[in-house]
């Protein structure tokens, strides 16, 4: 055999291998992307809460996505703890006024960013929120003040339709 | 393997096995020279066959009456323990019977880990070992999803979540497990299917487990290795056989005596509450089988290192056959091993222990410092005492200690040789 000759068959060979592993990867990504969230899931990706019985001091906790989500109006002197907050103390630094885009309302996923159990309200030392499955302490603004969690609870998307209706999502 | 050629003495005996050789196996199996000094702690091996067919059986009646949908799951459970001729005693068996099969492994790594079997020349049945524990957990894991309670639920959410560790892809592999926002019914369909695979997966490792075994053959109290056959062994059947299966009659009793007696005192009570996404129960604690692993989690503050903390005490396991560097197997011999040995033991009891506790305080303290020792007897001891340990002088063979036998090794060799003539 000469050289030519096995240069040839070695690219056929390299060829082959190459379109093989395309063919491969093909047939791989719908087996594994069948379990990513189907097109059911997605639909219901939006949540209209009506909040006009609501009271200062009050929270309710609603579904969305499969996931409880907190809304809650705050009083005057939880805006007030919630704004004296000195950023140095805090683990995820975020300001109340970036959670909270109206002062009143704080709304966000009622889901412990540690490992997603549901935080229990009026609990815990800073007066907010308290996971009880691994002692993640919350403040009023869903702030992680101590414990496992890494960071502060998500605020997700969410608009004012009108005065008394929140869009979640 | 089988040291003669085996003749069937049947005409179609040997056409059959000329064609298939299953006779062959058959009589390699009953006739396989085993130590004739195994203990007791050796019969695990032939309780966790049982126990995989048990749980294999129990599941696939359980299948037949189970209805894996977020809606139903939970009702055809309570279904399943009211309706369904004797489905409470099937239920109950295939419930207990996880925990029996962890009890049942527990001993067997254990015993392993005393008479050091997952040294040379068995690193590879060591290392299949592993594979089948960490299946075991999962498939474990994976059913107790399945009754769809409260547990269910908030056990699936907080170990798919584990996953949210890995930076940047782990949000995105969580989602992919769920196949949602959140466990939901995708999960549990999928869970179902991952759950009634496994157990074949396992079967077929332990058809590989055993088949590693039988190239090198057992270890034994000693540690030593033996000629085989000799007069240090006897074939399988009958003397394993009958030796195994009194045990098994013995474990057996323990087992009936927790499906009977206390079918629920190893599961939760907030197990026997549907589902609800809206409230995670006060304390959320795993099956006690894998409450060091919790404690070793929870007692690292950082999310991400302590998933690693945790799935390295798992891992570690694989690697020591490399982290021992002792030569001589047996704890027997190895007076300094033995007592680190047995403070292993309490190490994993005690982090077992606080796994159950809330994460706090005193609890912590000492989560931690188990855990460090954990760590530390893995990947600091074992590898130094190899060298500074002065093991006691090894017998040549089995019998020898027995016999008196002499210490002159050429004389014991000789004597060897003689026996198997």
């Amino acid at each position: 055999m000469t050289d030519k000759k096995t240069k040839r068959r070695d690219f056929l060979f390299t060829a082959t291998y190459a379109v093989g592993a395309v063919g491969a990867a093909a047939v791989v990504w719908p087996m594994i992307d069948q379990m990513n969230p189907d097109a059911s899931v997605k639909a219901l990706a939006s949540t209209e809460v009506d909040i006009s019985s609501m009271n200062p001091g009050k929270t309710i906790t609603v579904l969305w996505r499969g996931k409880p989500v907190f809304i809650r109006r705050r009083t005057q002197e939880e805006i007030a703890e919630a704004k004296a907050v000195n950023l140095n103390d805090l683990k995820h630094p975020e300001k109340d006024e970036d959670r909270a885009k109206n002062p009143e309302w704080l709304v966000m996923l009622g889901v412990c960013t540690h490992l997603g159990c549901v935080p229990l309200d009026q609990k815990g030392d800073y007066n907010g929120w308290f996971c009880p499955c691994h002692g993640s302490h919350y403040d009023i603004s869903g702030r992680i003040r101590k414990g496992p969690a890494p960071t502060n609870m998500e605020i997700p998307e969410y608009k004012f339709v009108n005065n008394n209706t929140i869009k979640i999502g | 393997m089988s040291d003669q050629e085996y003749i069937p003495k049947s005409k179609f005996g040997k056409w059959f096995n000329d064609r298939l050789p299953l006779l062959t196996l058959a009589s390699h199996l009953t006739d396989y020279p085993t130590p004739k000094n195994l203990n007791y702690w050796w019969t695990f091996g032939g309780i966790l066959t049982f126990c995989l067919i048990t749980q294999i059986v129990t599941g696939l009646v359980l299948a037949m009456h189970y209805i894996a949908h977020a809606d139903m799951a939970f009702d055809s459970v309570e279904h399943i323990m009211r309706d369904v001729n004797y489905g409470w005693l099937i239920r109950y068996i295939h419930a207990n019977g996880a925990s029996m099969f962890f009890l049942a492994v527990y001993i067997h790594i254990f015993r392993s880990l005393f008479y050091g079997s997952y040294k040379s020349p068995r690193e590879v049945i060591w290392i299949i070992g592993i594979i089948i524990y960490l299946l075991m957990m999962a498939a474990a894991f994976l059913g107790y999803v399945l009754p769809w309670g409260q547990m269910s639920f908030w056990g699936a959410t907080v170990i798919t979540n584990l996953f949210s560790a890995i930076p940047l892809v782990g949000e995105g592999i969580v989602t992919w497990l769920w196949g949602g926002y959140s466990v939901d019914n995708p999960t549990l369909t999928r869970f179902f299917t991952l759950h009634y695979l496994i157990p074949f997966l396992i079967l077929g490792l332990v058809v590989l487990h055993i088949w590693a075994l039988h190239v090198p053959g057992n270890n034994n109290p000693v540690g030593i290795d033996i000629k085989k056959p000799s007069k240090d062994t006897v074939p399988f059947h009958p003397y394993i056989v009958i030796k195994d299966g009194f045990a098994l009659l013995m474990f057996m009793i323990v087992f009936a005596f927790f499906v009977f007696y206390t079918p629920n005192i190893l599961g939760h009570a907030d197990n026997y509450i549907e589902a609800n996404p809206l409230v995670t129960p006060a304390h959320i604690v795993p099956e006690w089988y894998l409450l060091p692993f919790y404690a070793i989690l929870r007692s690292v503050p950082d999310k991400l290192l302590g998933v690693v903390a945790m799935l390295s005490a798992i891992l570690i396991l694989a690697a020591l056959p490399w982290l021992d560097t002792s030569k001589i197997r047996s704890a027997v011999f190895r007076p300094l091993y033995r007592q680190f040995y047995w403070i292993l033991v309490a190490d994993v009891l005690i982090l077992g222990y606080v796994g159950a506790m809330p994460a706090e305080g005193l609890y912590l303290l000492v989560a931690r410092v188990a855990t460090a020792y954990y760590f530390l007897h893995f990947l600091v001891v074992l590898p130094i005492l190899g060298y500074r340990e002065k093991t006691l002088p090894v017998p040549l063979s089995i019998t020898e200690p027995v016999l008196g036998g002499s210490p002159n090794l050429a004389l014991a060799k000789n004597k060897e040789k003689l026996e198997v003539k």
